[in-house]
């Protein structure tokens, strides 16, 4: 079993437990298919969208929603990058570092953002606010170097810029790139 | 309003008031607030799927067939030879569109999914008739999540109108389309694991046969399109065969989408008819080399596409599946990397190949331990550690993961370095002899420690 998410277990029981919202969106996800199971992937998101990263304890709780068994939906969580399997960041910022964004400067970004934070890669501020990581492709070669904070993209992004973004999400509550 | 207008990832900026090729998929650049179903409709939208829902489905795959319409995905196969290998008989049978998008140098489903939904979903909803299918899903990479919540719209939005769900347009007929958030694995771009994926598993490739047109989704016969061939069937079915094969080559009809980046001036997605010259696009539209810098090479396909120098020959070369292959390399995904001859080539097939190792999916040793040893090997090359008779090492590894992997990625993990060899060997062998880099901004600099 994964144990991901705390030093003391016993002292978090419960802190874990789906939400209603969380599990009616489930249920909602699995009525899609012709197969209940293949609403893994959306649903741990649903997850991952209410913890951060993907507890062990739902893992238990969506396999009974899709009936299948708990090794079914660990070996989901472990294979997809997406899915965090420690706690990060309020803010995940994950730099491009592919061909394209790599010719157009991405390293000399990482390592400016790493300077900027003065955290190493895939550490988080001690204020919990920012986790840095770079990130294979995203798709978006044409506007390079790219970014993605959590799940919303940002283009063309120079060194100065990655300053201001950074320096935003230090105070935000919401993420400000979300474009509905 | 101003949000919708926007267009997103940004489009290259117009060098003329018209466009190079008026637009066809890219039209929300010219339409804003297509995104909007009746927009959408107003621009001729859903009039594909009028016409087909009145036809046979055997006539609607015939349609396709004679349009020349081929995959954009990599392989370029025949779209409605595809369709008409699906068995006629009872029981269900899936439709699944492949945007998972995660090829180096790709970025034309991006764009298409965020800005025109419903040109997409008509082309499921197309496709599904044609096979005599009541399900499509689109398998969208869980990154574009702008692009899942775009698509997602749009569906309830066809919904509403009649265009998805019971008796579509009043045919008799029934077809559900489930957006589908992949979760960031470039293997499931690879149809059959994107099978695997979609079924709710690890995204491992699987053996064939058998082929996913007789068991496919749940085992079930299906179709697999790239999300910009799919997108190209309502134009096929508006306009008609005959309209759609006039563009483009003998081989290769039709127009689409050829993504541009790295080291050019204006770099992104571009429409333009098939077998257009990469010097066309490179040099007129793109604006050539940036910083006023020439080109080393460029890809002309996506990551897993062989390097090409710009010789003349090379850039009058159309850009179609058979001219690209003439000059040695595919014309695969239509991503063309452009790299200047500032760059140390080394340092760009490190990357390149990087990136097959964090994307190996681990299920066939070849290319899991193959693509790490690539990697070390090339990385103490970078770092001018390598000695005599690495780079006949490096070329003997990748042998061993190509041709001997289970899926096309292991194959596709030595093509930047055995392409980047051919064409700049001393670059290569200058690492070990100097160990430092031939060119670059680390040119001349010691690297490595001396011995
Ligand atoms: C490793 C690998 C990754 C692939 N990734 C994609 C992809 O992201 N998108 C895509 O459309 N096809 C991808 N393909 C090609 C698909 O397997 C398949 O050929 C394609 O989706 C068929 O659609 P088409 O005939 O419309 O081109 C990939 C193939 C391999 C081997
Ligand atoms: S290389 Fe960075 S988005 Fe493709």
């Amino acid at each position: 079993m994964i144990d991901n998410y705390s030093d003391n277990l016993e002292s978090r029981v419960g802190e874990f437990t789906l939400s209603e919202g969380s599990r009616r969106e489930i249920e909602a996800l699995k009525k899609q298919y012709p197969s209940a199971r293949s609403a893994i992937l959306p649903a741990l998101h649903v997850v991952q969208a209410q913890f951060g990263f993907i507890p062990a304890e739902p893992m238990g709780e969506l396999a009974e929603i899709l009936g299948i068994l708990r090794g079914d939906v660990e070996q989901v969580v472990t294979f997809y990058r997406m899915y965090n399997q420690r706690p990060v960041g309020k803010f995940h910022v994950k730099i491009c570092d592919s061909i394209s964004c790599y010719l157009r400067g991405s390293d000399e970004l990482l390592e400016h953002g790493q300077n900027r934070l003065g955290t190493k890669l895939n550490e988080t501020t001690p204020d919990g606010q920012i986790t840095l990581s770079k990130i294979e492709c995203l798709a978006a070669c044409g506007a390079a170097p790219c970014l993605q904070v959590n799940d919303e993209y940002v283009y063309n992004v120079q060194p100065e810029q990655l300053d201001e973004i950074l320096d935003s999400l230090k105070s935000a509550d919401k993420n400000p790139y979300f474009i509905p | 309003m101003a949000q919708q207008e926007q267009i997103f990832p940004p489009p290259p900026p117009l060098l003329t008031q018209k466009p190079p090729f008026e637009y066809q998929l890219l039209k929300h650049r010219a339409v804003p607030g297509i995104a909007k179903l009746d927009v959408y409709r107003a621009n001729g939208g859903y009039k594909g799927l009028e016409r087909a829902v009145k036809m046979q489905p055997d006539e609607v795959v015939n349609v396709v067939k004679a349009s020349g319409l081929r995959g954009r995905g990599g392989a370029g196969f025949p779209a409605g030879m595809k369709w008409s290998f699906i068995p006629k008989g009872p029981g269900p049978k899936y439709v699944t569109c492949n945007t998972d998008e995660s090829e180096p140098g790709t970025f034309k489903d991006h764009e298409l999914i965020e800005n025109n939904p419903h040109q997409l979903i008509e082309g499921v909803l197309i496709t599904c008739y044609a096979i005599s299918s009541e399900n499509g899903f689109i398998y969208v990479r869980g990154e574009f999540a702008r692009g899942i919540r775009v698509l997602k719209r749009a569906v309830e939005e066809a919904r509403a109108a009649g265009l998805v769900g019971q008796n579509i347009l009043g045919s008799g007929w029934n077809c559900e389309v489930v957006i589908h958030s992949g979760a960031g694995a470039y293997i499931c771009g690879e149809e059959s694991a994107l099978l695997e994926s979609l079924e709710g598993k690890r995204g491992y490739p699987r053996l064939r046969p058998p082929f996913p047109a007789v068991a496919g989704l749940y085992a079930r016969p299906t179709v697999i399109n790239n999300c910009e061939t799919l997108s190209n069937v309502p134009h096929v079915l508006r306009e008609g065969a005959e309209w759609y094969s006039k563009f483009g080559t003998e081989k290769t009809k039709g127009f689409r989408v050829y993504c541009l980046s790295g080291h050019v001036e204006r770099p992104g997605n571009y429409e333009l008819e098939c077998g257009t010259t990469f010097r066309t696009l490179i040099n007129d539209l793109g604006g050539g080399a940036w910083k006023g810098r020439n080109i080393k090479a460029f890809i002309p396909g996506g990551s897993s596409t062989p390097m090409l120098a710009p010789t003349d020959e090379v850039m009058d070369t159309p850009m179609d599946f058979e001219g690209i292959a003439a000059r040695g390399s595919m014309q695969g995904s239509a991503g063309v990397v452009v790299i200047d001859d500032q760059t140390c080539i080394v340092g760009a097939v490190l990357r390149l190949v990087e990136f097959y190792k964090e994307e190996s999916c681990g299920k066939c040793t070849p290319c899991r331990e193959g693509t790490q040893w690539l990697v070390q090997m090339l990385h103490r090359l970078e770092n001018g550690e390598s000695r005599e008779g690495d780079l006949e090492l490096i070329t003997d590894v990748g042998g061993n993961i190509a041709g001997k992997s289970f899926c096309l990625l292991g194959d596709s993990a030595p093509v930047p370095y055995n392409s980047a060899l051919k064409l700049f060997r001393e670059e290569f062998e200058y690492h070990i002899t100097h160990k430092t880099c031939m060119v670059g901004p680390r040119a001349g600099k010691q690297l490595a420690g001396v011995h």
